[in-house]
């Protein structure tokens, strides 16, 4: 709060990059999370409210004979270009907001004040939801070939790995240890997949010290216990995901990649990833060319090129598929890395597992697949995201590609995914907000010493809770196609709207397929449900004869408690079904709905949003779309 | 020459048909005057494709032993086939005299010049009888339906021998106080005859569309009293109407050179022009050859794949010609003012921006019977030479001569409106596909010939089945229908942004897998509206019909045209 130099600046503009006519007045809040702007029309009042946390550039443009313009960038690609009437309002702001969206110390971020009204053994069992260790159950684990070591409980071994590890049975203590210090950070190879079907296993690890002649025996043993854990392919493939020449590189270092000659049966392959300083500034260019004024589509395209991005998503994506193929069709164990086999090795293991498994494309499965290979596994989402104000060169949109590798995917597969495009955005907008503990920290071991599980939320229940907003109605739990075998040709690669100009509604499709066609399915779950109860209510009002095995789902057959069973469903009818149609609603509290009703009020006090959730930023849409109505009358 | 004199060999035996994404198969080729018949020899469900030779754009045979001896054993040689509807099929024919004789019947039969041999003149399909009046309407039912025309507009049949504009249908639209002698003396000042008609007439306010062709101001200026009179007539007593000009101000000036010009500030006071630049013609046809290529290059580069859609520059005619209709729409709805549209021959980019412009103002186009009576009145009558400009599509080797997609560039201009607008057209993709395939090739005589004078001179009418009423009739099929079509109101604006504009990959990647899931999702579509309406019943989806037309919104365009003006 004391960074907050001047809580309130009024007759503040919010230009239209497009349209200079349709930019607004309205009046600027800065509170001790969010910036709100609040404009009102009449007796329409809208608010925009951006999370600090959010915020990823804050920059003073030239004065203009109307005022001081104040152009902030957010990690949610959304752009608020304000202009200030004085001067002094604009650098105040501009102060303020440099201090607030670059907190120093992880206390500072929003989790550690934001409470969704949970008690502590809601927020216990919310930690608890997502547990990596059932999904290794769900894999077949422990068997006879892989079993679930704790040999890193300390985080001895590896400091940036999880505690607990999938290991093939027959590599030793010995073997484990010392194939570990002979890699990079102690990344030592450990199951991310196993394939129940082939008995083919993903595992990932950083490079190896190889330099230009090092060897290790143990590190050799222990590929050799990954291959012999798969008896159905007598080799293993070993796929360092960087260009050969940065591997190169990295040799003349002490690093670098596995000698084919040491190893017996593996077959190395490079990928040709590039690193993530060249995806930050492929991203920085994709930005431009989204936020070009009226670019002419040669423009566009060109830009859309020059940028590279498409061709990053495509590398990463041809990688992810070079594994699931393997898996899949030649049933071959597959050892991935890159430098330190967090970043693109969390890629392209996340993204096999989603081709390969089914359960993965799921609301729930999603949640276990970045809770897996990028939450335990140690991607640095502190230093990626760019949390806390440290150095921008270990900010990379890495997450961010694997997220629109799963969108282009949905893309060429409509049917597959049971969520839609809205869950990957808002996993997006949460990773960066900070809101719940999740994506604090780089490692476990780091998350451990934050005592994140006592201070702050998880996301996914609050995820879960909503999930009737993420359902893609199309979505059918077919089993016959297991395996995704996306086209990999370049035109099925397209530029993500929905992300990356995601605030510049006019850009996007005027109707929703998505809104009409959960209209629709949500209308059934509902109509489902109330026929369900009448039927039981009438069945409880006949009398005596509840009938078990007909239309209505008894929970048991019992006799005994007829009377309390219907109302008990009853109750839990509506608790389940009424908070999930707007549920987001009824929790953003002093939202915008409501404060959309209220005339002139100031909107949520400072204070207020450290209890109230206002978890999305309320964009400018709600804006656009009163404007719209009000043209058209 | 009789067509059949054209088949050297009639059967095959043991041909090998390979098509993306199926396994090869193995059976019997046969060519037919206007079929081309490959069926498996399964006696039981046997397999058959039928290919309309008209379809047929380019043939490549590459065949083995062909300086060797002619009849050698085990010779073969292998037919591509690569059709309008981009399909590329690969035929394995043994025998090479066979395979040759195959390729040259169906070079000969593909590329018939005479309208009277093409197929629709030989369908004759048991469920459609040749009796009753062809097409869906005329100008002069269109009048009787339009009320809002009685006061101000006529039906005018000067050109009824089509001796006043060859190119225009025997009835058009005039306004009601321009006399006939007038309109043929405003005919001999307009390009081709094309004097200016009624396109549209807005519903809302009663300003109007119309079309034509330039002006024959010339080198010197001339001028033309009643063509004058005519425009004046249109905007009567308003003060201002636009001539949207589809040329940019430099080619228009140029155009004075050869004959043609544009509508002076000086003679026609009240009008305000603006230009705006679109490829024609060949440029666009060339597009459509790049573009194609593009899609079918198997290589893995990103960059290439980008540059080449760039350079193909389809997406950007594709955009231009949405702005057009766009500021057409603007000028009209928002704006308050009548619209005279023409480029150079009032043919192509003309009926394209004035049908989009429509597409996007009028509610009653958007239904599966108004889209294709729009497409009847405004491309068929209207005299888009549909034979010249389909001769050939994207693979032809044949040097180009009139050939240009603007058709199909219309029909993926409402494929980017429908996407943007998923609920407000009432047909679907599907009917836009089909029509993209008949426009090429055809069992029907809708798209024969280049006006309705030579439709007449060829018997069309009497010889042929109209495709736009058997797609009504007797129901239209399901796949035809948007399951989601919500009837509104307002106009339906799309946005022009680069980003929101797309490959329509339906058309273009139609013969790959991509395809198939797209078409398992449109039938998930299907079954959950289906579910949906039976759940609610008849009067709950009228509800939602109601509740919709206030929720949508309507002007979110972000185009800045009317500070330009």
């Amino acid at each position: 709060m004391e960074h907050i130099i001047t809580p309130k600046v009024e007759f503040v503009k919010l230009l239209n990059r497009y349209h200079e006519k349709k930019s607004a007045l309205g009046t600027l809040y800065l509170t001790a999370t969010h910036l709100i702007y609040v404009e009102q029309i009449n007796d329409t009042r809208s608010e925009t409210w951006v999370l600090h946390h959010h915020i990823t550039s804050i920059e003073k443009l030239p004065l203009t004979a109307s005022g001081c313009p104040l152009l902030i960038r957010c990690k949610t690609f959304q752009v608020l270009h304000l202009l200030f009437q004085r001067e002094k309002d604009c650098q105040d702001v501009y102060l303020s907001l440099l201090r607030l969206s670059q907190p120093v110390k992880e206390e500072e971020l929003y989790a550690f004040l934001y409470n969704p009204h949970q008690n502590e053994e809601e927020r216990r069992q919310g930690w608890e939801f997502i547990d990596v260790a059932n999904d290794f159950s769900r894999m077949g684990l422990s068997n006879e070939y892989w079993e679930i070591s704790h040999l890193n409980k300390n985080y001895e071994i590896c400091s940036t790995y999880p505690s607990v590890l999938g290991l093939p049975k027959n590599a030793s203590v010995a073997i484990v240890t010392g194939s570990a210090k002979f890699r990079s950070r102690g990344r030592l190879p450990a199951l991310s997949y196993y394939h129940k079907d082939t008995k083919a296993a993903i595992c990932r690890c950083s490079q190896p010290l190889s330099g230009l002649t090092s060897r290790c025996v143990e590190d050799e043993q222990m590929l050799q216990a990954i291959s012999q854990a798969n008896p159905n392919c007598p080799f293993i493939y070993v796929v360092d995901t960087r260009p050969k020449l940065n591997a190169m590189a990295n040799r003349a270092a002490g690093k670098g990649y596995e000698n084919e000659d040491n190893y017996s049966n593996i077959r190395f392959q490079f990928q040709g990833i590039e690193n993530i300083h060249v995806m930050r500034n492929s991203l920085q260019k994709l930005l431009e060319v989204c936020s070009m004024k009226s670019p002419s589509m040669s423009d566009y395209l060109t830009g859309l090129e020059n940028s590279g991005w498409l061709r990053h998503i495509k590398s990463v994506m041809d990688a992810g598929m070079f594994l699931a193929k393997a898996v899949y069709e030649e049933r071959a164990s597959v050892l991935v890395h890159c430098s330190d086999g967090w970043d693109r090795t969390a890629q392209v293991c996340s993204l096999a597992c989603i081709l390969l498994d089914p359960y993965y494309r799921t609301i729930k499965g999603l949640m276990v697949l970045i809770e897996k290979e990028w939450i335990s596994f140690g991607h640095k989402f502190s230093h990626r995201c760019g949390h806390l104000d440290t150095d921008p060169k270990e900010v990379s949109p890495v997450f961010t590609q694997f997220l629109e590798c799963v969108w282009q995917l949905s893309e060429q597969f409509p049917s597959v995914f049971e969520f839609n495009e809205r869950y990957l955005i808002e996993i997006h907008n949460q990773v960066y907000a900070c809101q719940y503990g999740n994506f604090i920290g780089n490692c476990q071991k780091e998350r451990l010493e934050m005592r994140l599980h006592e201070k702050t939320f998880s996301l996914w229940p609050h995820l879960l809770k909503n999930q009737d907003l993420y359902r893609n109605p199309l979505y059918r739990r077919s089993l016959e196609c297991t395996f995704l075998r996306p086209s990999t040709l370049p035109l099925h690669f397209k530029f993500w709207c929905g992300m990356y100009n995601h605030y510049d509604r006019g850009m996007h499709p005027k109707q929703s397929v998505l809104d009409k066609l959960l209209s629709f399915t949500q209308k059934k779950v509902e109509g489902e449900q109330t026929m369900t109860e009448l039927q039981r209510q009438l069945a409880v009002a006949d009398g005596v004869l509840p009938d078990p095995s007909g239309p209505i789902n008894t929970p048991a057959e019992q006799d005994s408690p007829i009377e309390n069973t219907p109302t008990a469903t009853v109750v839990q009818s509506n608790g389940s079904c009424a908070p999930l149609i707007n549920g987001d609603a009824e929790e953003a509290g002093p939202g915008v709905e409501k404060c959309n009703e209220k005339e002139g009020a100031e909107p949520a006090a400072p204070e207020h949003d450290l209890t109230s959730s206002k978890d999305k930023p309320v964009s400018v849409e709600t804006e656009h779309s009163k404007e719209e109505v009000q043209e058209s009358s | 020459m009789e067509l059949s004199e054209h088949i050297k060999t009639a059967n095959v035996e043991d041909v090998t048909l390979k098509r993306p994404f199926h396994p090869a198969l193995r059976g019997t080729l046969c060519v037919t005057s206007h079929h081309l018949l490959f069926s498996d020899r399964k006696d039981e469900a046997s397999w058959q494709l039928l290919i309309l030779l008209r379809n047929i754009d380019a043939i490549e045979k590459s065949v083995e032993n062909l300086f060797g001896y002619p009849r050698a054993v085990g010779s073969s040689g292998t037919i591509t086939i690569k059709c309008k509807d981009l399909l590329v099929l690969q035929l394995e024919i043994p025998g090479m005299e066979e395979c040759l004789n195959i390729a040259s019947s169906i070079e000969a039969l593909s590329s018939l010049e005479s309208v009277t041999e093409m197929y629709p003149f030989f369908y004759r399909p048991s469920h459609l009888t040749l009796q009753g009046p062809w097409g869906l309407s005329s100008m002069e039912q269109y009048y009787k339906q339009t009320e809002r025309l009685w006061d101000r507009w006529r039906v005018s049949t000067v050109n009824s021998d089509y001796s006043v504009c060859p190119s225009y249908p025997s009835a058009v639209i005039v306004p009601r106080e321009v006399a006939d002698d007038m309109l043929i003396r405003s005919a001999r000042f307009r390009q081709g005859g094309r004097f200016p008609v009624l396109s549209y007439c807005h519903h809302r306010n009663g300003m109007v569309i119309m079309r034509s062709s330039q002006p024959l101001t010339g080198a010197n200026k001339k001028r033309c009293k009643e063509d004058e009179l005519l425009l004046q007539a249109v905007i009567d007593g308003s003060e201002l109407g636009y001539v949207i000009d589809l040329r940019s101000a430099q080619q228009a000036q140029q155009a004075r050179m050869t004959g043609g010009g544009f509508e002076s500030k000086s003679c026609y006071s009240h009008w305000k022009r603006i230009h705006r630049h679109h490829e024609r013609g060949k440029v666009v046809q060339e597009s459509l050859i790049k573009l194609v290529e593009a899609c079918s290059d198997p290589s893995h580069s990103v960059d290439r794949w980008l540059s080449k859609l760039e350079n193909s520059k389809w997406l950007s005619h594709v955009h231009s010609a949405l702005s057009t209709a766009g500021l057409v729409v603007e000028c009209v709805e928002r704006d308050g003012h009548s619209v005279l549209v023409h480029g150079s021959e009032g043919t192509d980019n003309t009926l394209l921006v004035s049908s989009l412009a429509q597409l996007i103002l009028d509610p009653a186009s958007r239904t599966v019977t108004g889209f294709l009576c729009l497409l009847e009145r405004e491309w068929i009558q209207a005299g888009h030479p549909f034979q010249q400009r389909c001769a050939h599509s994207a693979y032809s080797h044949a040097r180009l001569k009139q050939e240009c997609p603007s058709f199909l560039l219309l029909l993926d201009c409402v494929w980017q409106v429908w996407r943007q607008f998923p609920l407000a057209l009432e047909f679907s993709e599907a009917l836009l596909l089909r029509l993209a395939q008949e426009a090429y090739a055809s069992n029907y005589g809708t798209f024969l010939c280049n006006s309705e004078q030579e439709r007449c001179a060829a018997g069309v009418k009497e010889n042929t089945h109209c495709l736009l009423q058997s797609l009504l009739k007797p129901d239209i099929e399901e796949q035809y229908l948007n399951p989601l079509y919500e009837p509104t109101d307002l106009a339906i604006w799309p946005s022009v942004h680069p980003q929101s504009l797309q490959l329509w990959t339906g058309l273009f990647l139609r013969w790959t897998e991509y395809a198939q899931n797209m078409v398992e999702a449109r039938e998930e579509v299907w079954s959950i509206v289906k579910e949906h309406r039976e759940r609610a019943g008849p009067d709950q989806t009228n509800n939602t019909l109601s509740t919709h037309c206030e929720t949508l919104t309507p002007f979110e365009n972000l185009m800045d045209e009317l500070t330009i003006l």
